[in-house]
């Protein structure tokens, strides 16, 4: 079932990024291009590279994905991203640039000359892109099992040999040009498609979603079980089944059809159904919501209803607060000539983003109408990649599936390889104390496990995943940098209180979430979106001992504070070197 | 299970962040230590406001640790215009202590006050009526008074008071040669802009005299770039500039030399647009091309030029390259130690080191006939360099 559509878009997308990678420095060599090259990257350009960074597994894949399997109010995940940035524009972006800080580990040394704090903000980096990298991996994985057919573990290796060489081997030279121009092919990978769709599934009946009529597969489908589930059948249908079905083998050639009666079978897992076009979808005995609750506005963890407005909350709180402390965006900031073109670009940012996240909603909406194979054999992630398979034929169906396929893949890409340098640079800068060698070596150590790591993580939603990087980075590195800018009493001892005791209750919270457990009541959701109670607990941590450790201000807090917040104009020469 | 295990090891931190951050003086064991351990946090409290100077605003600063370290009721600090900051005691208006000041400064040993030296209204009402003056001392220069003043003076007050003052004089010392370090550093840096090269303005002036008949036009649009060549040297603009900025004068600069080479002059500019933000001290990059230009390019008469900035994680990599002359290695050595006329590249080396550190000075890869390559990093984020405790990054506090 390969589909060479897709294998060309995915080469095609490996192409163009290594051509603009190479390229992208700006060369001269006559007195008027002299100038172009010299002259500061324009807000624009910027911004479409914080996006088209920002942009991951979890937002081309996920948001859709989740939603279509949680409800629409997973779309508080999409909210969350895209307002992250207005977070950032309110209270951090121009202060930061100001700062003239490159990384979170520099801005912690910077403002609060602790080397030891220094340290515990490189962990933590370390800590959210290994969080983060994990589900770009899963992605990758998943992305090519649909559109190659192949097992899921080629993905990983692809996209982990592909990032990891390309940032060892030095070749990402020009990094913004690259970044912007994957923002702008995945928003046209997914806003074409998105478009597309909804002209050929003639404004499909809201019906499936409303409540009446039981979801319809368009055309003849396969659906693959990989685990064993059970299915509930309404209308009588003739299948071809490929495996176990209520404990009976099925295996004849040439396959026979089977009538599948109306009421609930076992279906074993390695299962695969081929339902005729037109057929009534079953559904699952479990784990599939009802209309009403899949459009409940508030957010169900893991389809379950489990205190859903604090569920929210968290998520928001981890969401709008976490994007702050993303190690590889802060990165880009620094592109950015003055305080001012900061927080133009943030806005900038703001609107691509919300540009972007229209898509994803609508795909989840037309997943749960057009795609109900997908809950059958819980691949729901794959929603955005499957949908243009399902809807349209021959040339358009290719030239569909290669640009959903490319502009994922263009998401594990360009996310996976910001975070990797982020990781790197940390691992060799602050770790190691080396030059370019350490980078590389340790772009190589880090490539290697996270792939690794992302073998084991098969088969957790993309979009969780995610917010538990966001979650951990809004518990530790938030506090630090709103308190850090904003707040002269801060002392050492209180950031390091508080990045310790939060990002560390975070990062413990994930572990035990990712390990399975507390699935019910309150202690599913203080593991599950444990930012509801971290993120105050490391405020509060690093508010209160501050206050109890005065003799640990950092000197020249003014002269700090000065620098974070006059702008480049007023300042006195040089105030501006911390 | 593992959610209690989690939830018992975030408590658990939790208290130990705070035992951590309340009871660590409090684990040294004997008096003595615990003694030592806290005047010494006092008057390192008092330090970094005492190193910005005899200034009201300072002193004030570091008159609460002061106070708490004599463990009288007020202390006083004044020079030879009266009183500058007081803590504990409402001493502006007292014209007394003022008084009481500049007889202290005036025999430059410790005085007991008494009574009579105090009768202020606000001192007198609380019941202050000793006290102990001291004189504040910087480089052999009495500049200022230490007051004391509490309800009785015990005989070892006039002693402790004296340490004090050692102290507090040793900081502003300090200050002194911070003072005196800046105003080196930027001399040197104001002898470097007066260091636009004799040579390089008559041969700019010859080559746009030699356009003025031929094409005035190009001869209009040369004397407007040397004329912004010489103010953007001149101008006592800020120490540090962006390499975006460093760029715009290397490209008039190599206007000017385009004028008198013609075709025979190459440029190549390669740059990471990630870069152009990085900070330098301003000056750096054009000396280092006129460099290249002089002792590569003007030697053979012709050649190229290629200036390279690219990103490399935390720093930015600088280069120029010329496929000029080349030099022998002991000359450039020797260059770079300052022992030769040419000033520019041991400036630029100095400056870079002094902002950087040790590691980011100039590297220079050349052979006779072989051209030159001169290279040098840039940090991104500088938090606290080896020297800007008293070099650049201080300039600012002036």
């Amino acid at each position: 079932m390969t589909d060479t559509g897709a294998v060309v878009g995915v080469v095609a997308v490996s192409l163009a990024t290594a051509v603009v990678g190479s390229r992208g420095l700006r060369v001269s060599r006559t007195r008027d291009d002299f100038l172009v090259a010299a002259r500061q990257v324009p807000s624009g350009l910027n911004a479409a590279a914080i996006s088209g960074e920002y942009l991951s597994a979890a937002s081309f894949l996920g948001v859709a994905g989740l939603a279509m399997a949680d409800g629409v109010g997973a779309l508080w995940y999409a909210v969350g991203y895209a307002a992250g940035y207005l977070v950032l524009l309110a209270v951090v972006a121009a202060p930061l640039r100001r700062f003239g800080a490159y990384t979170i580990p520099d801005f912690a040394e910077g403002r609060l000359d602790s080397p030891m704090l220094r340290k515990v903000a490189t962990g933590f980096v370390l800590v959210i892109c290994g969080f983060y990298l994990l589900p770009q991996m899963e992605g990758a994985g998943v992305t090519l099992q649909v559109a190659f057919g192949g097992p899921y573990w080629v993905g990983v290796v692809v996209l982990g040999v592909v990032v990891t060489g390309a940032i060892a081997s030095g070749g990402m030279k020009g990094i913004t040009f690259v970044q912007s121009f994957e923002f702008w092919l995945k928003l046209v990978a997914i806003a074409l498609p998105a478009l597309a769709l909804v002209a050929v599934f003639h404004h499909p009946s809201l019906d499936a979603v409303t409540g009446k009529a039981p979801a319809v597969f368009e055309r003849a489908t396969t659906v693959r079980f990989a685990e064993q589930t059970g299915i509930r059948v309404t209308v009588p249908v003739r299948v071809v089944i490929h495996g176990y079905v209520d404990g009976t083998a099925h295996d004849a050639t040439p396959p026979a059809s089977v009538e599948l009666t109306p009421g609930v079978h076992h279906v074993g897992a390695g299962t695969s159904i081929s339902f005729p076009a037109g057929s009534a979808a079953p559904t699952p005995t479990s784990g599939v919501l009802t209309n009403r609750q899949w459009l409940s506005p508030l957010l169900l963890l893991g389809g379950r209803s489990i205190h859903p407005l604090a569920a929210t909350y968290g998520i928001i709180l981890a969401t709008f607060l976490g994007a702050l402390g993303l190690p590889h965006i802060l990165v880009r900031f620094y592109t950015n000539p003055d305080g001012q073109t900061a927080r133009r670009t943030t806005a900038i940012v703001v609107m691509l983003l919300s540009c972007f996240y229209v898509w994803p909603a609508l795909l989840a909406l037309l997943g749960r109408i057009e795609a109900p194979g997908l809950y059958l054999s819980k691949a729901t992630d794959t929603v955005v990649l499957v949908l243009p398979r399902l809807a349209v034929g021959g040339v358009g169906e290719r030239i569909l599936s290669a640009l959903v396929a490319g502009g994922a893949f263009a998401a594990f890409l360009s996310t996976s390889s910001g975070l990797l340098i982020a990781t790197a640079g940390a691992l060799s800068h602050d770790i190691l104390a080396g030059g370019v060698k350490a980078f590389r070596l340790s772009a190589l150590g880090a490539g290697l496990v996270v792939t690794v790591a992302g073998l084991a993580v098969r088969g957790s939603s993309i979009n969780v995943l995610v917010g538990w990087a966001f979650a951990v980075a809004a518990s530790s590195f938030c506090p630090l940098l709103i308190l850090g800018i904003w707040w002269s009493r801060l002392t050492r001892r209180g950031a390091l209180a508080g990045l310790l005791l939060g990002g560390g209750s975070a990062s413990g919270a994930v572990i035990s979430a990712m390990a399975g457990a507390a699935t019910t009541g309150w202690p599913a959701i203080l593991v599950q979106v444990p930012a509801i109670w971290t993120v105050p607990l490391a405020f509060a941590a690093m508010i209160v001992v501050s206050l109890l450790t005065p003799r640990s201000l950092p000197s020249d807090v003014m002269g700090k504070l000065r620098a974070l917040h006059l702008p480049e104009a007023l300042r006195q020469p040089g105030l501006s070197d911390p | 299970m593992i959610l209690w295990v989690v939830l018992a090891a975030a408590v658990a931190g939790l208290a130990g962040v705070g035992a951590y951050a309340l009871w660590a003086p409090r684990r040294l064991v004997t008096p003595g230590q615990r003694g030592s351990y806290e005047a010494l946090s006092i008057a390192n409290q008092a330090a970094p406001a005492l190193r910005s100077g005899m200034s009201a605003e300072a002193i004030g600063r570091a008159l609460g640790p002061l106070r708490s370290l004599l463990a009288t009721s007020g202390v006083i600090v004044g020079d030879e215009t009266g009183v500058i900051a007081s803590d504990g005691v409402e001493a502006k208006n007292c014209d007394l202590l003022g008084a009481a000041v500049r007889s202290v400064m005036d025999q430059g040993r410790p005085v007991l006050l008494s009574g009579d030296d105090l009768r202020c209204d606000h001192l007198a009402g609380r019941g202050l009526n000793t006290g102990v003056a001291v004189p504040l001392q910087v480089d052999q220069k009495v500049v200022g008074a230490l007051i004391a003043v509490d309800s009785s003076a015990p005989p070892g007050l006039l002693r402790l008071c004296g340490e004090v003052a050692k102290f507090v004089s040793t900081q502003l010392e300090l200050a002194e040669l911070d003072l005196s370090r800046r105003r080196a550093v930027q001399a040197e840096l104001q002898f470097l802009r007066a260091q636009i090269s004799p040579h390089f303005v008559y041969n700019a002036l010859t080559a746009i005299e030699s356009f003025v008949r031929t094409d005035p036009d190009r001869a209009r649009e040369l004397l407007v770039s040397f004329a912004e060549f010489t103010r953007y040297s001149f101008a006592s603009h800020a120490q540090y500039t962006n390499l975006a900025e460093e760029l715009r004068l290397v490209d008039i600069y190599l206007e000017l030399e385009r004028a008198r080479f013609g075709s025979k002059l190459g440029v190549t500019l390669k740059v990471a647009p990630e870069v152009l933000s990085v900070r330098v001290p301003s000056l750096v990059l054009q000396p280092v091309v006129e460099n290249a230009v002089r002792h590569g390019i003007e030697p053979k008469g012709a050649g190229s030029i290629k200036i390279e900035a690219v990103d490399s994680g935390a720093a930015a990599l600088i280069s120029v390259e010329d496929d000029g002359a080349g030099v022998d290695a002991r000359r450039v050595a020797s260059a770079l130690a300052g022992k030769s006329a040419s000033v520019g590249l041991h400036n630029v080396d100095e400056r870079l080191r002094a902002t950087f550190g040790d590691g980011h000075g100039l590297v220079i890869e050349t052979a006779p006939g072989a051209g030159t390559k001169v290279s040098f990093s840039v940090p991104k984020f500088r938090s606290h360099a080896p020297r800007s405790g008293s070099g650049y990054a201080k300039l600012a506090a002036q």
